[in-house]
């Protein structure tokens, strides 16, 4: 019984310091002074992330990618309830479409996504690239599989159409059922996929590389163009952003009841790649 | 019963989303299909997919793609398959660790992780010189930034969504089934080869295009390694695109369409493949 124990053990052991190594070498590197030919760095310092917290553009891009992951999945959430609510309620015919609809950018990687708009968007009236406004256009889209699926099974478990028919039948309007009991009650469902998008599109480097660049530096392009010049500095960069996602992604599984559904980890493409 | 007369006010309330998916999914698709068969001087044409498949650069880049893809989602189902067995023969406690740590590292990914191993295993990397003071050769012959560090780069993201993706199927393996086999005169070895093989091969081919459609995909990563350097079919979409020097949109726009149906086919497969598992597993 104990030498079948054992077996399991070693390679969960051995899967962790492998999984562990590139992110505790980042952490080391970014509070090492000097690190040159030893195992663990020589001299210590904070020099680095003090450095960072001086540089504005690190607190401007840090800034600029809350602010547009929080209008994109803002937008998502104002958007996609009320339609998926019509859809579900009045036009149940329509569902199978909304499902191919949603589910288009989980197969299409961010590249083939940025070749059609670079193209429509460089010209002509709708002159977006380059801005900011493309990438909220985008990213409501990119994250469009996450939010129907919360949003739906959300509505599936309150019973939605239960619900509409019985506040009908107490006079309530179309309107004021939405208001009053459809978004009360399924708000508290889709936060797991609220902060899933979130994480994922905090994230996101190659359609704010490819159509926006330089133009608006959010916090993975900041890094790219850090990477070059001070690894250190770099490597505080990645200690930051890393802790904002553990942050996030703390609630995330808070609330999801800790793996109770392995549904939202499994289901996740890697995003960032 | 439910009122199902629609309204205008419904029709208008959709609106928001009709002009959002159109302008930002469907548009882009069909300007990506359209240019994609217009020739250099306009008008329809097959050149760019012509170009594509017969340019040594571009066909080279579409085989290095699949490739990088296939080597590194083969090793990651490896791996996957025995930590997702372990990961079904720990304590909770232990089980719940080791997800929240793959979890966790899946976060890791595209530039921070190219960084990561830049600092171990770059030109001066950690591991680089520790190993060379110590006379260790192991990674004399290694280089980073080349084929075998892309595909070292990409295992690491693949390994845990393989554990991730494959660990729930070893749970449909009960335990009473080998019992059961086991009372019928079975060995490990025939309740393996007869019981449960046959119901992780799906499972296990399913996860590859996953993981497959997934290298196809990865841009940052490798951006972030090799910038321009490497001829990846992502790369390449994004420089004929996005290019600093110059750009040819119809010609990215053929290359995205492969790399699209590719990630499709992909995609179809695993639906396939899994609709046996669910199957299997009742």
């Amino acid at each position: 019984m104990k030498k079948g124990r054992a077996f399991p053990r070693v390679i969960l052991t051995a899967t962790l310091i492998y999984l562990l190594i590139p992110l505790l070498a980042t952490l080391l590197y970014s509070v090492a002074k000097s690190w040159q030919n030893t195992i663990l760095p020589e001299s210590w310092t904070l020099g680095w992330f003090r450095d960072l917290f001086m540089d504005p553009r690190f607190t401007l891009s840090l800034w600029r990618t809350l602010w547009i992951c929080f209008l994109s999945v803002g937008l998502s959430v104002v958007v996609m309830l009320p339609t998926i609510f019509i859809v579900v309620v009045y036009l149940p015919r329509l569902e199978k479409l909304l499902n191919v609809l949603v589910l288009i950018p989980y197969a299409a990687p961010g590249v083939v996504m940025a070749v059609g708009l670079i193209k429509l968007y460089s010209s002509g009236p709708v002159a977006i690239a380059g801005t900011m406004w493309i990438l909220v256009g985008v990213y409501f889209v990119a994250v469009l599989p996450y939010m129907y699926q919360g949003i739906r099974n959300s509505m599936r478990t309150i019973r939605t159409i239960d619900l509409i028919e019985a506040a009908e039948l107490l006079g309530a309007s179309k309107l004021m059922a939405f208001r009053r009991i459809i978004v009360p009650n399924v708000l508290p469902g889709i936060r797991v996929s609220v902060l899933l998008s979130f994480s994922i599109l905090f994230g996101e480097f190659v359609l704010a590389n490819l159509l926006v660049g330089g133009q608006f530096e959010t916090i993975q392009i900041y890094l790219y163009h850090r990477l070059s010049e001070s690894g250190h500095l770099a490597s505080a960069v990645v200690i930051c952003y890393f802790l904002v996602i553990l942050i996030l992604s703390g609630i995330l599984l808070a609330l999801s009841g800790i793996l109770g559904r392995q549904s939202t980890a499994a289901s996740k493409k890697g995003s960032g790649q | 019963m439910l009122k199902k007369r629609m309204d205008i006010k419904l029709i208008l309330a959709l609106i928001p989303f009709c002009i959002l998916i159109i302008g930002f999914e469907l548009l882009p698709a069909v300007s990506v299909v359209m240019e994609s068969f217009t020739g250099n001087e306009g008008g329809f044409s097959l050149e760019q997919y012509v170009s594509a498949f017969t340019k040594m650069f571009y066909l080279q880049s579409i085989k290095n793609s699949l490739m990088i893809s296939a080597v590194s989602s083969c090793i990651g189902i490896i791996a996957g398959l025995f930590i997702a067995y372990a990961i079904t023969k720990v304590s909770e406690q232990t089980r719940t660790r080791v997800l929240m740590i793959s979890n966790m590292t899946s976060n890791f990914a595209g530039i921070p992780l190219a960084f990561a191993y830049i600092i171990l295993l770059g030109s001066n990397g950690i591991f680089t010189i520790l190993f060379e003071q110590w006379g260790l050769p192991i990674f004399s012959g290694f280089n980073l930034y080349s084929w075998s560090g892309l595909i070292l780069v990409y295992v690491y993201f693949q390994i845990p969504l393989a554990a991730l993706l494959l660990y729930p199927t070893f749970y449909g393996i009960r335990e009473e089934w080998r019992e059961a086999s086991a009372l019928l005169g079975a060995s490990t070895y025939h309740f393996w080869r007869r019981i449960a093989l046959p119901i992780l091969l799906p499972a296990a081919a399913g996860t590859f295009t996953i993981l497959f459609a997934n290298a196809m995909g990865a841009y940052a990563t490798a951006y972030a390694l090799l910038g321009g350097n490497y001829n990846l079919l992502v790369i390449r979409i994004g420089s004929l695109v996005a290019g600093d020097v110059f750009t040819r949109p119809q010609l990215g726009s053929a290359l995205a369409m492969v790399l699209g149906l590719t990630m499709v086919l992909s995609l179809w497969i695993n639906e396939r493949l899994m609709r046996r598992v669910r199957r299997d597993l009742g």
